[in-house]
């Protein structure tokens, strides 16, 4: 793996080219979070219909294998990229999802992380993480971290960098870790405090790793309070390793996270809107047609997202978003997806999962363009005062 | 008439015939998928071109409730709607009611029941029925048939027949789009040879664009079953199309064929896969079994499709009943072994080789030669000699592989149409 800043711009904001394999992307990027690694409702052909190389980036979690299939026979196939049939994919490793996999700091102890799965609570150590990463080989995986919420004592903080940055060390120095062939991606914790969150991001850019993973966040902390977090840590951090962060997905997330330096972000945002049966239209002309930050601002007054459940249409039979280059709008209309909402149909999901990665990869495409021309701050402001304005003005109308 | 029928080729009973519809160009024999509410479970429209399916089945019942045959006339018809270019077919609604609704009430009118959504008595009539299936607007409509159980004895089944005649003449009256839309009837007479008869006689006197032979697939033995097929298919015309309700195993289909039957429909291909359950030549790979998770061959070897080609049934066990994408990659391998299954029927046929494909189809499926008696029966009525797959060969029976239960058609009420 290789990373490079390209482009730097006021307000913060760097564009980078992450290089994996043969594969190379654009950062900021968005990774698609998966389930068992293939994403929830988008098989692996209509997979390779949204934007590339965007769609190549997943995210996974190797709990998600744990209970239903043996690491030797995960190893007997090949690894991940074998057995998924996603050889061209880029695949990194992240024990939380945000979605099934949740960090439970409350069983967590010195020996390991616990989390909260559908196969009920895991204590996961750093040797048994080590022989998942080492028999699935994924292209980048991050260390194991002991992830507490906002809320939790200061001492309790503490211990989290404590054991984190132990567990970085155990999981370097494992003997599965020469057998892993992808690159590290040193844990980061620390909670809400500043203090901690820099003695934790120095001491682990002192250890040998090829990128950073930010932990503990979206885990109580206010969105107010982030910026500064957000900061210190990077500050810390060399410029020349990409930052992965979990645990962050709104737009406006995405946007402080991207201020703040980092990398790559996840996808669980996407998983609950179409569970909702929300789909993305922020900002339609703009990701369409390659748009600038002015196009945004006048399709915005349609709002960010629309809920397809709704009545109003049962008999559209428009596409979700005009000009979407995505399968779904392409094939679909509205009313269809109204339908297939309505009858509880497995389709609506597969369909919507579609539009919203489509777009949201749209989304990390035109942040990547304002920082190449070195207006990401501009784009910023006007994306978040347009949707702001948005809320308002349907708060006072309804 | 909206439809050609050319038969291509033959072997005895048995024939592959190219059906030409509004909207497609199908072969037959051929499987068609069910999609009750305008959507095969967990597949897109260019997924199930990919496979190669024809024609889909939807549920009349199902899609007049939602999104209503008013709404999806006024969206331009069923195949804008769900954005299907290939042939659509439409059951008549009654069969759901009598299966779903328990207070479904079948008078000379039509079929009184109590509707879902405000629990007032309604009455679905032969004229409703059509009037509704011309809303949707699918290549071939079905009559709207008085169905009993097939279990049933007595003279309900008499009555049930001649109301099914009386009632066809309704619906042909009714049936508004003929040039664009194929009314078929419905053969009734439960297991009665008498009854069967007078049915299909009277059917064929009113010269409908296919038939199709109903009431069956629902709990008789194999041996009324395919004797029922058999008697049908002998009696209705040989250049119409011939649709057997509701039939959907592997092996029904081969000897349903093999006795001259066109087309099946059954939403156990993608109802299995979603409890795990793969089709396979040896008769059904059950992906939850733990002896798949460590299985590392695709689900079946010897399948073209996307799924065996990528994974291993270690994986498909991880996702099997538990994801969206367990149900998703099993009913696409289903669906797929169901369309190869009706495409090398189809080749065997015209390419005169049809008595070697049914041999080697039901050597993988009876490896130790035990055939079940009423495959012997119904191959030995449609003079294809499988004596060779009769006798044991000297290979051993794969453990890992169980068959679905084919001593009765037990494809009953829930088998034609898809909701859950
Ligand atoms: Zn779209
Ligand atoms: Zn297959």
């Amino acid at each position: 793996m290789n990373f490079s800043v390209k482009a730097l711009s006021n307000g913060g904001g760097r564009a980078g080219l992450l290089q994996v394999g043969s594969c190379s992307f654009e950062t900021p990027a968005l990774l698609i979070t998966t389930r068992k690694g293939l994403p929830t409702f988008i098989s692996p052909d209509m997979l390779s219909s949204l934007p590339t190389p965007d769609c190549r980036l997943l995210q996974f979690s190797p709990l998600h294998l744990l209970e239903s299939i043996s690491m030797k026979t995960i190893s007997e196939i090949g690894g991940l990229h074998q057995m998924l049939g996603l050889q061209e994919h880029v695949f990194a490793a992240v024990p939380r999802d945000g979605i099934i996999s949740l960090p439970d700091y409350q069983s967590a102890n010195k020996t390991g992380a616990s989390f909260e799965t559908p196969c009920g609570r895991l204590l996961i150590k750093p040797v048994q993480y080590m022989e998942m990463i080492s028999s699935m080989k994924p292209n980048m995986w991050s260390t194991l971290a002991d992830e507490v919420p906002a809320w939790v004592s200061e001492k309790r903080n503490k211990t989290s960098v404590d054991r984190t940055l132990r567990w970085l060390d155990d999981c370097i120095k494992s003997p599965f870790a020469k057998n892993t062939g992808g690159a590290v991606f040193g844990s980061i914790v620390g909670g809400s405090r500043i203090d901690e969150r820099k003695r934790c991001a120095l001491e682990v850019a002192k250890r040998d790793v090829s990128g950073f993973c930010i932990g503990g966040f979206g885990l109580g902390e206010s969105m107010d309070e982030r910026p500064a977090l957000l900061n210190a840590i990077t500050e810390c951090l060399p410029e020349d390793k990409p930052r992965q962060i979990c645990g962050l997905g709104l737009p406006e997330e995405v946007l402080q996270g991207v201020a703040a330096g980092i990398d790559l972000f996840d996808s669980s945002y996407i998983y609950h809107l179409t569970l909702g049966g929300f789909a993305l239209t922020f900002g339609s002309e703009g990701i369409a047609k390659h748009g600038s930050e002015d196009r945004l601002t006048d399709s915005c007054g349609d709002g960010t997202k629309i809920n397809l459940k709704a009545t109003i249409y049962r008999k559209d039979a428009s596409p979700i978003l005009e000009g979407c280059k995505c399968y779904t709008c392409q094939k679909h209309t509205k009313a269809y997806l109204n339908h297939l909402f309505n009858t509880h149909e497995m389709l609506a999901h597969i369909l919507l999962e579609i539009h919203n990665a489509h777009h949201y990869l749209g989304f990390f495409r035109m942040i990547r363009e304002a920082i190449n021309r070195g207006k990401f701050n501009e784009f910023r402001q006007k994306f978040v005062a347009t949707r702001r304005d948005y809320i308002i003005g349907a708060a006072s109308s309804a | 008439m909206a439809l050609r029928f050319e038969i291509l080729g033959r072997f005895n009973r048995a024939r592959a015939a190219k059906l030409t519809l509004p909207h497609f160009v199908c072969e037959t024999p051929l499987f068609m998928p069910v999609g009750t509410q305008g959507t095969i479970k967990g597949l897109t429209t260019s997924q199930l071109e990919e496979i190669g399916c024809h024609i889909i089945l939807g549920n009349t019942y199902h899609l007049a409730l939602r999104p209503t045959s008013e709404l999806i006339h006024e969206m331009g018809g069923l195949h804008k709607f769900m954005n299907w270019p290939r042939a659509l077919l439409t059951d008549s609604g009654g069969f759901q009611m009598v299966s779903l609704l328990h207070l479904a009430d079948i008078t000379e009118k039509g079929v009184t029941f109590q509707s879902p959504v405000d629990g007032k008595p309604m009455l679905l009539t032969p004229e409703e029925s059509i009037q509704i299936q011309n809303r949707i607007g699918a290549d071939i409509i079905m009559a709207l048939d008085d169905v009993v159980k097939t279990t049933i004895t007595g003279p309900r089944i008499e009555e049930a027949m001649y109301r099914t005649l009386r009632w066809i003449d309704r619906c042909i009256a009714a049936h508004k789009r003929p040039h664009e839309q194929n009314l078929f009837g419905i053969v009734q007479g439960g297991l009665d040879p008498v009854l069967r008869d007078i049915c299909v006689r009277g059917l064929v006197d009113r010269n409908l664009p296919g038939y199709a032979i109903g009431g069956l697939a629902g709990g008789e033995d194999k041996d009324s079953f395919w004797r029922v097929v058999a008697q049908c298919t002998a009696a209705l015309p040989e250049d119409k199309p011939r649709y057997v309700m509701g039939v959907g195993y592997p092996l029904d289909i081969v000897v349903c064929s093999a006795l001259g039957a066109d087309m099946y429909d059954c939403v156990y291909p993608t109802r299995t896969a979603r409890f795990g359950t793969a089709l396979i030549p040896e008769g059904v790979l059950k992906l939850k079994h733990q002896a798949m998770a460590n299985d590392t061959r695709p689900i079946d070897p010897t399948c073209e499709c996307t799924v065996c080609k990528k994974y291993s049934r270690a994986y498909i066990h991880c996702l099997a009943t538990k994801e969206a994408m367990g149900s998703i990659l099993i009913s696409y391998h289903n669906l797929y072994y169901m369309m190869k299954l009706s495409r090398d029927l189809h080749s065997s046929i015209v390419d005169g080789r049809f008595p070697e494909f049914v041999c080697t189809f039901l050597q993988k499926m009876f490896p130790k030669g035990d055939v079940p008696q009423w495959v012997c029966n119904a191959m030995e009525a449609a003079g294809i000699d499988i004596s060779s797959c009769c006798t044991p060969p000297d290979t051993n029976h794969a453990n890992d592989v169980t068959r679905p239960d084919n001593n009765t058609s037990d494809c009953p009420k829930e088998e034609s149409n898809e909701v859950l």
